[in-house]
């Protein structure tokens, strides 16, 4: 039942290209959303919201403020 | 006069409106008397009286990319678009950041926005609202997304005055340039209101045509059949930049941006002054803030929205205080009217009206209405004299704003 790393990025990688029009294939796992993606804080919230009505996972906002790279994302949804 | 010593100049516009997507369709449009009303196919239309507007010809979600277009409001994407046309028009200008303003308002803001997103909040609750919807619906959120875009720094600024607000961004940006604030500002209007919420107020007021069965013969400024305003959407916005700063770069000048002369009626929120004293006394003050004479001006963009009450007193008006012999146009029987809007495309057809001294014929005027004493153009484009002229846009706005904006020949 629970999701490949594959399959997570890959669901990231649709979500961060609908909103911020990043190609999804530089969404990699090493990459942080500010300092590699230059993703704003807004967006960043927007993805999260995306992220939880694609995975099923509740992200509250005082863990979103830690999740810096995709991998870190990742590793949440799998927890 | 002591402002008389900086010319401020037209470098650049932009435009997207019912009846094209950019200024050269919309011109082409304008000259050739094609209406850009239509019948609207929404679910929603059996609701409201009014059953016709005036679209956008270009749909701005085809425009510009799905992440831009999904963090602004539709009022936003329009201003967005006739803003980089604008600019690309004017060639880029290099200009040191702090000298470069921008100033673009809208009549309402971001209200198709506003209503979605309370939808949004009552059927999912707040967390689900995007993260944009204060940017998206905030009046001044165009203004601050063109700002960013060409790196403004000497001052963003919206000017919010119902269907005044276009002309008078322009007339404050004007200002800037005079002052001594900026070299170069990006300047106009835009609306997007094209919703039942705003459909069934206007209507409320008894102030739009209900000519359904004949929508493209809705907008019928001066006739004496006019029965009320056709809805549009739309935006637009000139560069205007100081002569020497233009000159000094080479750049293409369309006219001369002379300045604005403002009012206000104190007389009713929403109808127009019967006697036309607030609008005599914006375009008097035009020519007195301009050292234009009556007899300089030659055409008159007019604000002519298309109600029983408004075009006369209008052209009254026009002849107490500049004369009966300007050509008069109403641009609104094609476009309707764009609301925050109106000012900035009337402004961009006021700037090619004098700079191909050809004025676009007001449609639908088959009966003109008794009291006007005015050159009303009419089934064909006239052309304008050769020579140093002046050509006036005038805007008015539901609070009692006038304001009449003059441009001359380079």
């Amino acid at each position: 039942m629970a999701l490949t790393e594959q399959e997570i990025l890959a669901g990231l990688g649709k979500i961060v290209n609908e909103i911020t029009g990043i190609p999804a294939a530089e969404v990699t796992p090493e990459k942080n959303f500010v300092d590699d993606l230059d993703i704003d804080s807004l967006s960043m919230v927007e993805i999260a919201v995306a992220a939880q009505d694609e995975f099923g996972v509740e992200i509250p906002d005082d863990q979103l403020k830690h999740l810096k790279t995709v991998k870190d994302v990742i590793n949440f949804i799998q927890a | 006069m002591s402002k008389d010593r900086v010319r401020v100049v037209v470098t650049g516009l932009g435009a997207t409106t019912p009846l094209g997507g950019d200024v050269a369709s919309t011109w082409s449009a304008l000259l050739e008397g094609r209406s850009g009303i239509r019948t609207l196919t929404e679910d929603w239309i059996d609701t409201v009286p009014v059953k016709f507007a005036g679209v956008a010809a270009v749909d701005p979600g085809e425009v510009l990319p799905r992440p831009e277009a999904r963090r602004l409001d539709r009022a936003e994407q329009f201003a967005m678009i006739a803003a980089r046309e604008a600019w690309r028009d004017a060639g880029a200008p290099e200009v040191e950041p702090t000298r470069l303003g921008v100033v673009v308002g809208s009549g309402i803001g971001g209200i198709t926005t506003i209503l979605a997103a309370y939808d949004t909040y009552k059927e999912k609750g707040w967390a689900r609202l995007s993260p944009f919807t204060v940017p998206m619906l905030m009046p001044n959120g165009a203004a601050g997304w063109i700002g960013i875009e060409v790196g403004a720094r000497a001052g963003v600024h919206a000017t919010v005055s119902a269907c005044a607000t276009g002309a008078e961004s322009i007339g404050y940006a004007i200002e800037m340039i005079k002052d001594g604030r900026a070299d170069v500002v990006v300047a106009g209007g835009t609306e997007a209101a094209i919703h039942p919420l705003n459909v069934g107020s206007f209507a409320a007021m008894r102030a739009m045509s209900t000519r359904n069965d004949e929508p493209q013969r809705a907008s019928r400024p001066f006739d004496k059949g006019r029965d009320g305003f056709v809805l549009g959407e739309g935006a637009g916005i000139v560069v205007l930049e100081s002569e020497e700063h233009a000159r000094a770069r080479g750049a293409k000048v369309y006219a001369v941006a002379a300045g604005a002369g403002y009012s206000s009626d104190a007389h009713h929120i929403a109808q127009p002054e019967p006697t036309g004293a607030g609008i005599r006394l914006a375009m008097r003050r035009v020519l007195e803030n301009t050292g234009l004479t009556g007899a300089d001006v030659r055409h008159i963009n007019a604000h002519a929205t298309s109600t029983p009450a408004g075009d006369v007193v209008e052209t009254v008006a026009i002849k107490e205080a500049l004369g009966s012999h300007p050509l008069v146009t109403a641009t609104k029987s094609m476009t309707g009217h764009l609301l925050g809007g109106a000012g900035g495309i009337e402004s961009v057809f006021t700037i090619l009206a004098l700079s191909e001294r050809i004025v676009p014929a007001t449609i639908n005027v088959d009966d003109l209405d008794d009291g006007i004493e005015v050159d009303i153009v009419r089934v064909e484009p006239r052309k304008l004299p050769d020579g140093q002229i002046a050509a006036v846009n005038n805007s008015f706005g539901f609070g009692g704003h006038n304001v009449a904006v003059a441009f001359t020949t380079v």
